[in-house]
């Protein structure tokens, strides 16, 4: 495993075309809503989520990835019934926090990412959590299990998805 | 304080851009949705993602109907058989339950009762859902340009599926009966006890507001009461999976959907309920003594005479006593071989009774053949509907 604390001259920062910018989460939103209807388990996985982790730590700007989660989040948020904007700010955190650690962590290696999305999923569902019960005012139930498996199964298939995402990255 | 936000530029715009999705938030809960209008961003995100779902299931759809109808026939022919011999043994069956349908129709004409009749469904495919664990919403093929509207129920030949809750121009959002916003009137076959079918995150729905001291047992069938007034009354709901002491004088009734709910291909969305009185016209006439009898359950049946004993000419048997045939359980006496089943009773006529009440159209199977003309009140069926027999 190898999470090791870098300067900002060492640490690679990445562009994406505008092609994968765009259709890289429309994807992502897609494949969330469209194979759930076949394969009810996939709801457990959280594709763009993922995807804003990805592209996060690897623009490594803080605004950018605040964005590109906060875009993320409210397409997602519109393809539910609950208020626009749980998703969003959600995954607006985890955008902010994913690429300001970006800076100061070398996220390349498998350990690291998979140390990485298993955090950031927590910390995603936990903002999520908070919001649908206290400003939502929908009861939920907080399983610890479930929870732990999923940040599990995100991590994992977190891990081979960057591995397929890294061929889109162009240097800056 | 210029310097101050130029040095916390990326605090800044997080804290603007959560306080600004947090208002939105705060404005969309004082106002909920639901009733209002759709909201401009859900109709981009389904404008954008719905038609390469729509895409993916037509193209699956077309390549496995060419599988299965073209190449893949091994066992056609046994099943074909089959399906023949299931025919058979459901002609008998249908005789006896025409018999306790007309049957069932004096006494409703008798009381005055009115039913509802499921009188036009549109068709629709599955394309997509929310993808979120905690809203369990499914997208339908079909919207506003064929005719659906919010809540209108949506059900499957196995059972109920949930109720639409945003249409769009040719999509609509459905609201499955096991997210934990729904809710549906249901009614114990059984016990004939009334609750309310919520959904919970986690699992199947709770049958709530169900006494404790009210017995319930697992396996008993539970269907629609029609008191919320989207599903119309009798269509199958599902089956209760556990029974526990609950919170409040409460029971938890666990109940298991009838309907696949996690494999979901074709649903039909009933775009119209008819409610009117039951037609009698063609059951024959009634006699005085089944008014009687109906009206005066408690009349015991005389014990039978031998007429020889008593020395009368014998009498009618008492109209309370049902026939053989239609006893439920009784054995259907089997025709002798070369003669022909008994004749069903007399239809109703066509002048509106063509469709079956809704309990009796639980089961709709869309590419059946329709026995007669279906009764419509002077409406077009809605593109790509079809008219439930």
């Amino acid at each position: 495993m190898n999470l090791t604390y870098t300067s900002r001259e060492q640490v690679e920062v990445y562009r994406f075309s505008w092609g994968v910018t765009v259709g890289v989460p429309l994807l992502a939103v897609f494949l969330q809503a469209f194979i759930p209807v076949r394969v009810a388990a996939f709801r457990i996985l959280d594709l763009p989520l993922l995807v804003t982790i990805f592209f996060a730590v690897s623009r490594r700007n803080p605004i950018t990835g605040l964005g590109t989660g906060c875009l993320i989040g409210l397409v997602q948020d519109a393809l539910t019934q609950h208020p626009i904007g749980v998703y969003g700010i959600a995954k607006t955190v985890v955008g902010f926090l994913a690429s300001s650690l970006g800076v100061k962590i070398d996220a390349e290696q498998p350990g690291s990412r998979f140390l990485l999305i298993y955090f950031f999923y927590l910390l995603h569902q936990t903002i999520y959590f908070i919001i649908m019960r206290d400003l939502a005012n929908e009861v939920l139930i907080w399983s610890w299990r479930h929870q732990l498996l999923g940040a599990l199964l995100d991590s994992l298939v977190g891990v081979v998805l960057f591995v397929f995402l890294d061929r889109f990255r162009q240097r800056a | 304080m210029e310097s101050f936000f130029a040095r916390h530029k990326n605090a800044t715009v997080l804290a603007v851009v959560l306080m600004a999705q947090i208002l939105g938030l705060a404005t969309q809960i004082r106002r909920p949705a639901e009733n209002g209008p759709v909201r401009l961003i859900r109709k981009w995100a389904v404008a954008v993602i719905s038609p390469f779902e729509r895409g993916f299931v037509y193209s699956e759809r077309w390549a496995r109907h060419a599988w299965l109808d073209y190449f893949y026939l091994r066992g056609v022919s046994r099943e074909n058989a089959a399906l023949r011999e299931q025919i058979e043994s459901m002609r008998l069956a249908q005789v006896r339950i025409e018999q306790d349908a007309a049957q069932a129709r004096r006494i409703q004409a008798l009381l005055q009762f009115k039913e509802q009749y499921i009188s036009q469904t549109v068709a629709a495919q599955v394309i997509g859902s929310s993808g979120s664990e905690t809203s369990h919403i499914i997208y339908i093929d079909r919207g506003s340009s064929q005719g659906i509207e919010p809540n209108m129920a949506v059900i499957t030949p196995d059972g109920i599926v949930g109720k639409v809750l945003h249409v769009y121009a040719s999509t609509a959002q459905v609201l499955e009966i096991t997210d934990q916003t729904s809710g549906v009137g249901a009614t114990l076959v059984k016990s004939r006890l009334q609750g309310i079918l919520k959904g919970q995150l986690t699992g199947n729905p709770n049958l709530a507001y169900i006494m404790a001291d009210e017995s319930v047992s697992p396996g008993e069938d539970v269907i629609t009461s029609g008191g919320d007034r989207i599903f119309p009354k009798g269509l199958p709901i599902g089956k209760v999976a556990s029974v526990s002491p609950g919170k409040d004088l409460f029971l938890t009734v666990r109940v298991t959907p009838a309907a696949n709910l996690s494999r979901l291909e074709e649903v039909l969305v009933i775009t119209k309920i008819v409610e009117k009185e039951t037609d009698t016209a063609g059951l024959g006439p009634i006699r005085a003594a089944d008014i009687l009898a109906q009206r005066l359950p408690s009349v015991p049946d005389k014990p039978a005479e031998s007429p020889a004993k008593s020395g009368e000419t014998p009498r009618t048997p008492p109209a309370t006593i049902a026939p053989a045939a239609s006893v439920p359980g009784a054995a259907v006496p089997k025709p002798a071989a070369g003669a022909k089943p008994p004749a069903p009773a007399p239809k109703p006529a066509a002048s509106g009774n063509a469709n079956p009440p809704a309990n009796a159209a639980a089961k709709p199977k869309p590419a059946q053949p329709q026995p007669a003309k279906p009764a419509v009140e002077n409406s077009k069926p809605a593109t790509g509907g079809a008219e439930t027999p």
